[in-house]
């Protein structure tokens, strides 16, 4: 019987957990810190004191590492890689977990020498929050302002200046304030330079000790009796969760059309920003067609509304055409259609920006060629200024234009976050260069509109480009007659402008110049030649520029998906995405 | 007709007063993960999802179901079986993809399983590199997969913290970790050369506690070795005077003369039967194995044997191309 009872407690006290748990949000906050800031020390502090750690991971780390005997190496808990435990820093970022009895939270903890802005920036870039180590014995150094900054520029709304190490300097108040005072102005400064103020709140710890990070040691028998704040954790805790993006206007990305069967025809994507209720009246952009929501769908049955961020199918009342790559938004608070858009650029690869390259822009779920034409200025982050420059080299900061070949639908990143943020890719190395945040766009009033210069004499390679989705080019298939057959469909299908010679045709037979001439004129009018030699061969030989590759006959999807990577390999297709090449 | 606007914008008000109830961590993880495999499936020619019958693939394939809905899901799914999975694993795994409606596609390394390879005739470190590891990465080559879904979690292992969710791999099918593509909102970089490919890890931010709240909330079915149960297994004294359950799947585990006994136990996570550990409990429901959760004091994958052979053995692993 008294096991009965106690059995029906423990049921009683895990409904009570689990409703609980129901009602936690979640909040994303980044770390980052220079070498010795001890920032891996205050992040293993957070996770052994909200029993976050498990005793294996302890036991496996005990007696390790650099601090006194009998104390525990809280950085070891997080450096993972071997090179980290190797040589006592911290590489790439990482991320961690833990709950507290009130939310759950993802921590984004950067490194802050290598590579700082590039970490740093990603860590933010979905962080609700940023913590900031200063270094009580050291003040206010470059990497702290350099967090800062990008804090600032990526529209980290709470900052959360921790000044560690206190324990080093007697727990002094007098240090402490004039710290606070010194990153005061320095936040000031920052927030002139990117137009976005933070809210900042400073707090006195130590992480080694203990202090302030999850407990308090403040009033009665702290070890800083002065300090009459929260701790750390307890600021975390309380601090508003995600962005509040359901008050900003509608924004839903579309990802992909659904389409099982003739009955349903549903645009699959997950709400950047905003509220859709059924029957709201919305636009599809670029292409400025209305439309209703006629049905929400999802997995677990319709809904009758819908907040970001949630990923749900919207079902609307009639036929439009609607791809991957489009924004289903608000009419009334409409994003703007451009073609050319300023950003804040962060660069992150070894070779430097180059304004005469092409690279592939990704914005929300569109990929699209783009020229960055000019740069502006670079941020010099010592100084907190800005500088004359003409590109951006790797972890450098700078202001920027963007060209696009079709217009896409933005809206400013102060805005915005979802639709404001911008990342290029080289199409050669496939290397992820830089992330941009959109600062300013040109509206145009109509889908496609062409500048007066483009809209009258010969067609441009660009404006060729822009419609067709990809370059000129010449593709050369040696094979059987059936495999060259189901490439040519396979690039109707896509939508692509390729004209089939045959080179067999006695007309090409007899006068080989004839075929090179008819090869070259469709190439350079921005068409693809496709050049079929038709054979007994088991083999498909597919050649484009200087690239070839045989494929053995059998799977008739996989010789096609080749003979397009081929395609984007030689530079003729040029963005990622199926439908639009 | 400004009468009109204003009355509609008031309506507007209203409607943004009381908005939807803020959505739980829970939700915030589901529409997350949903968001990537959306993505992965329009963006590559050949994605396939690695199905490993564990509580983490029943939590993708669930997801996988909602991304796609009511459409099917888009690409098959892959099981790498080693020969040594565990007899109720191989039953659900099958009844699942049937009640689903996925294909599934199943690869083993014959030659190395026809060889006899098994942990204790090499170390588990060789073995993993053969059943599982080989296995992988000719499987994905044979049927020449761009993309692969994978249930990891960041929280697993610390070499797994700093993976990215779209983890690339070379040609070998190799990570470099100090050579990952930076990853900014979420906007994910599918490009890859021929040969080249992505992992996938659509559950890299779930932690374990959430993938039981999860199963509890969706009621997602899982395998029953899960709940604790009278089984029997070699039990055996470790170095650290704990004892250690062997499940008696395999012939090959058994010492001379080792007779196996009854113990209420359940599996932690599950692997290959040889170096999957049990663990006593009473837990025989999801609030009870949460409930344990709780009060567990060693992380999950403790009880996994391939972890330990040395340290910084995920990451090893990782390099060289496992999951």
């Amino acid at each position: 019987m008294a096991v009965a009872t106690e059995l029906e407690n423990r049921r009683f006290e895990m409904d009570e957990f689990l409703a609980a748990e129901r009602e936690k949000d979640l909040l994303r906050f980044s770390t980052a810190g220079s070498v010795d800031d001890g920032k891996s020390t205050l992040i293993g502090r957070l996770l052994y004191d909200t029993q976050s750690v498990y005793e294996d991971q302890v036991r496996s780390i005990e007696g390790k590492g650099t601090t006194a005997p009998g104390q525990i190496d809280f950085a070891l808990l997080t450096d993972g890689l071997r090179a980290e435990r190797e040589q006592g820093i911290t590489i790439d970022v990482a991320y961690r977990y833990f709950s507290t009895a009130k939310r759950k939270f993802i921590v984004a903890d950067t490194p802050g020498h290598e590579q700082y802005t590039r970490n740093m920036a990603t860590g933010a870039s979905t962080a609700d929050a940023a913590i900031v180590l200063v270094d009580a014995t050291k003040g206010a150094q470059i990497q702290s302002r350099r967090h800062a900054y990008i804090a600032s520029l990526l529209r980290v709304r709470h900052v959360l200046i921790a000044v560690n190490k206190m324990d080093l300097i007697g727990y002094d108040e007098t240090p402490f304030r004039a710290i606070e005072a010194e990153f005061r102005a320095i936040l000031d400064r920052i927030a002139g330079e990117t137009g976005a103020a933070v809210e900042a709140h400073f707090v006195p710890v130590s992480a080694l000790k203990g202090d302030n990070v999850v407990h308090r040691a403040g009033k009665t028998s702290g070890s800083m009796p002065w300090y009459g704040g929260p701790s750390l954790l307890e600021l975390l805790e309380a601090l508003p969760g995600q962005d509040r993006a359901h008050d900003a206007s509608f924004r839903f990305p579309v990802q992909r059309v659904l389409r099982p069967d003739h009955t349903f025809r549903g645009f699959a994507g997950q709400i950047a920003s905003g509220t859709v209720h059924v029957g709201d009246r919305l636009a599809v952009f670029p292409s400025r067609r209305e439309a209703k929501v006629a049905r929400i769908a999802t997995f677990d049955g319709d809904l009758d509304e819908a907040a970001a961020p949630l990923s749900v199918v919207l079902v609307l009342d009639r036929e439009i055409d609607i791809s991957r790559g489009d924004l289903i938004a608000a009419i009334d608070a409409a994003p703007i259609v451009a073609r050319r858009v300023k950003a804040s650029l962060v660069w992150m690869d070894r070779r430097p920006l180059d304004t005469a390259r092409r690279y592939l822009l990704k914005h929300t779920s569109h990929t699209a060629p783009a020229v960055v034409s000019t740069v502006e200025d670079r941020v010099d982050l010592g100084a907190l200024g800005r500088e004359a420059a003409s590109t951006l080299h790797m972890n450098e900061i700078g202001a920027v234009t963007i060209d696009l070949l079709r217009p896409i639908a933005v809206d400013l990143y102060r805005e915005n976050r979802a639709t404001g943020a911008l990342i290029l890719i080289d199409p050669e190395t496939n290397a992820t260069v830089a992330a941009g945040m959109v600062t300013a766009a040109e509206g145009q009033a109509v889908d496609g509109d062409l500048d007066e210069a483009a809209a009258w004499g010969r067609v441009t390679d660009g404006e060729r480009e822009a419609r067709w989705g990809h370059r000129g080019g010449v593709l050369e298939l040696t094979g059987s007659a059936e495999s060259i057959d189901a490439v040519e469909r396979s690039l109707f299908a896509v939508g692509a402008v390729a004209i089939r010679l045959d080179a067999g045709e006695p007309a090409f037979r007899q006068h080989p110049q004839l075929l090179a001439a008819a090869t070259s004129a469709l190439a350079q009018s921005g068409s693809i030649a496709l050049v079929a030699r038709a054979g007994d061969e088991v083999t498909l030989t597919a050649r484009a520029g200087e690239v070839e590759v045989a494929l053995p006959a059998g799977d008739g999807m996989h010789v096609v998906a080749e003979v397009h990577r081929l395609l984007r390999r030689a530079g003729i297709f040029i963005s990622t995405e199926g439908a639009n090449l | 007709m400004p009468v009109v606007e204003s009355a509609i914008s008031n309506v507007h008000r209203a409607a943004s007063a009381i908005a939807p109830p803020r959505p739980n961590h829970l939700r915030l993880l589901e529409a997350e993960s949903i968001h990537i495999l959306r993505e992965v499936a329009s963006e590559f020619e050949r994605p396939v999802m690695l199905y490993s019958i564990g509580k983490d693939s029943s939590v993708m394939l669930r997801l996988a179901e909602k991304a796609f809905y009511p459409a099917p899901i888009p690409f098959p799914l892959l099981h790498i079986d080693t020969g040594f999975k565990f007899r109720e694993m191989i039953a659900f795994r099958d009844a699942m993809a049937r009640q689903v409606g996925a294909e599934l596609l199943v690869w083993r390394n014959e030659p190395a399983i026809a060889a006899g390879t098994n942990p204790i005739a090499l170390d588990t470190r060789r073995c993993c590199g053969l059943l599982k590891t080989q296995a992988l990465l000719d499987g994905l080559r044979h049927y020449n997969f761009d993309a692969a879904f994978g249930g990891a979690r960041r929280d697993e292992e610390k070499s797994r913290a700093k993976e990215r969710i779209y983890s690339f791999r070379d040609a070998a099918g190799q990570w470099d970790p100090k050579n990952q593509r930076p990853e900014l909102w979420n906007l994910y970089n599918a490009r890859v050369h021929p040969g080249e490919s992505i992992r996938v890890f659509p559950l890299s931010n779930w932690t374990e506690m959430d993938v039981w709240q999860y199963i509890h909330e969706e009621k997602i079915p899982v395998v029953d070795l899960y709940f604790a149960k009278e089984r029997p297994m070699y039990v055996r004294r470790t170095p650290s005077g704990e004892d250690a359950l062997l499940p008696i799947e395999q012939d090959f585990v058994a010492r001379t003369a080792e007779k196996p006994q009854m113990v209420k136990c359940r599996l932690r996570s599950l692997g290959c039967s040889p170096c999957t550990g049990a663990i006593r409990s009473d837990a025989d429901t999801i609030p009870a194995i949460i409930a344990e959760l709780i009060s567990f004091r060693s992380s999950e994958r403790a009880n996994r044997a391939i972890d330990h052979d040395q340290e910084g053995s995920m990451e090893i692993k990782k390099r060289e191309g496992y999951f």
